[in-house]
């Protein structure tokens, strides 16, 4: 009993630390952009920000699950949601930040822009995959949908894949960054070969 | 770095363009010499030493010569240019630019009949320049910096060698001791702290074409019909004041609105193919 409750403790701790660790730089960037206090243009400051920062709270989920195997730290297993909320959040910001400060609500000019480029294109899917994780991760739908939830949200894998080509394709010339977080998201992939390989060994079943 | 006043005659301003604030001139920098991301070449250009400068324009002209760093600035009469700026990026700027016509330049030195373009090069100074020192810094472009004109495009009024900005010389991140400025085309056409100027016969390669035939042409002038690959260039961000919410996206101008200047130079081209 004991065990339990300083095991509950734990969770409740690395939950609160995330909380800040997410949500103060987000207070902050905007409390600086509001204000014009963040450069020249701080515009593509805000969407470059929100950008990588949806990309590092996805790798950070991806580890949680190798971590506990790692260390038999089973009890950290419930803050992927957490971090994985706040990369759909960050996520969020980072397109209305291009709607509405890039483009400035020039809703053609947005749709345009998803059709016809095709790294935004890829981010697109990337994100309305992650819209329907977040959607799902509420308890009551996770318990009614049984084990099509599991399946749904290995899609995590395919977003961080298409998060990565967005990043890379996204670039202007320096391609350092973007190869970086190519090979930590094929690292993190890599602890999940047996899932992955099966999972593409039963669609190719499938059909 | 310390920057210094200019005598310079004043640009009547008669379109009444709205400057863009300096602190913003002089803090959005794309210099990747002194780091890629806009507000690096402000932090790390401070210490860079432009005087003693030597700028040699010769190639295939008859007169070559060498300028230091005083005939910059005493060489020809200083005048005032507001121009618009714009860069590949679709953002864009107004900024009051000190300088002299790079004709006046080039017919100093005479250029011969096998004068047909002309090849401006950047300092190649790693110990001075962190971006050239360190690729990631640097954003993995091939340095030294090089840009080119056509003869007639250098030759045209508009193009100016500018030596100041905001009634003073220009700070280091905007490519001090003397830049090019060429109002009609995307903004890195525009090269900063010229080294070399250079008359030649075929037309150059330059550093951004180099790295993405397909993204950057040699010509680059503003054109809204024609997208980069990437984004739309048929509208911009137009940075004044204001911060995130400032409504500051305008229609891109057909040779960034100085098409009655230069629009004949390319008369009969294809502007599709030649971008």
């Amino acid at each position: 009993m004991k065990r339990k409750i300083a095991t509950a403790n734990k969770v409740l701790m690395l939950k609160v630390v995330i909380h800040l660790a997410a949500f103060l730089p987000l207070f902050n960037l905007y409390t600086l952009a509001f204000n014009d206090l963040l450069g020249a243009d701080p515009v593509q400051r805000v969407i470059h920000f929100t950008g990588i920062g949806a990309f590092n709270l996805l790798l950070l989920t991806l580890t949680v699950s190798p971590l506990a195997k790692k260390f038999k730290q089973g009890y950290i297993l419930p803050v992927r949601r957490l971090l994985g909320l706040y990369a759909f959040s960050y996520a969020f910001m980072h397109i209305l930040n291009f709607l509405a400060f890039d483009l400035q609500f020039a809703w053609s000019l947005f749709f345009n822009e998803i059709i016809k480029r095709p790294y935004i294109t890829v981010g697109m899917i990337a994100f309305v995959l992650l819209a329907a994780l977040a959607i799902t991760s509420v308890n009551r739908l996770k318990r009614k949908m049984g084990k099509s939830w599991q399946s749904l949200h290995n899609f995590s894998y395919l977003i961080t894949v298409l998060v990565a080509i967005h990043f890379y394709w996204s670039v202007k010339s320096e391609l350092i960054s973007p190869l970086f977080y190519f090979i930590l998201t094929l690292i993190l992939l890599a602890f999940r070969y047996k899932k992955i390989k099966a999972l593409l060994l039963s669609i190719v079943k499938k059909k | 770095f310390k920057t210094t006043p200019l005598k310079y005659t004043p640009d009547t301003n008669p379109d009444k363009l709205i400057l863009t604030p300096e602190s913003k001139v002089i803090s959005h920098n794309n210099f990747y010499e002194f780091g890629a991301q806009k507000q690096q070449p402000q932090e790390l250009a401070q210490n860079f030493n432009v005087n003693p400068w030597q700028l040699t324009i010769g190639g295939a002209c008859d007169k070559p010569i060498t300028l230091d760093y005083h005939d910059l600035t005493s060489m020809f009469p200083l005048k005032e240019r507001i121009y618009r700026l714009r860069c590949v990026e679709a953002w864009s700027m107004v900024i009051p630019w000190i300088g002299f016509s790079l004709a006046d330049l080039l017919k100093k030195v005479a250029p011969n009949a096998s004068a047909k373009y002309v090849l401006f090069e950047t300092l190649d100074d790693p110990e001075q320049m962190p971006g050239q020192a360190n690729r990631r810094l640097g954003g993995g472009i091939a340095y030294p910096y090089v840009e080119g004109l056509r003869l007639d495009e250098a030759m045209n009024p508009l193009t100016l060698m500018s030596v100041g900005l905001y009634g003073k010389t220009l700070p280091p991140q905007n490519g001090a001791p003397i830049r090019l400025v060429v109002p009609w085309k995307y903004g890195f056409k525009s090269i900063k702290s010229i080294v070399s100027i250079t008359l030649v016969s075929q037309q150059p390669q330059t550093t951004w074409h180099k790295l993405a035939p397909k993204e950057y042409g040699f010509y680059a002038n503003v054109n809204p019909e024609h997208d980069h690959p990437r984004w739309s260039q048929a509208s911009e961000r137009h940075i004044t004041t204001g911060g995130l919410f400032a409504r500051n996206r305008i229609k891109t101008l057909a040779f960034n609105g100085y098409g009655e200047q230069v629009a004949h130079l390319y008369k009969g081209m294809n502007l599709r193919q030649f971008f």
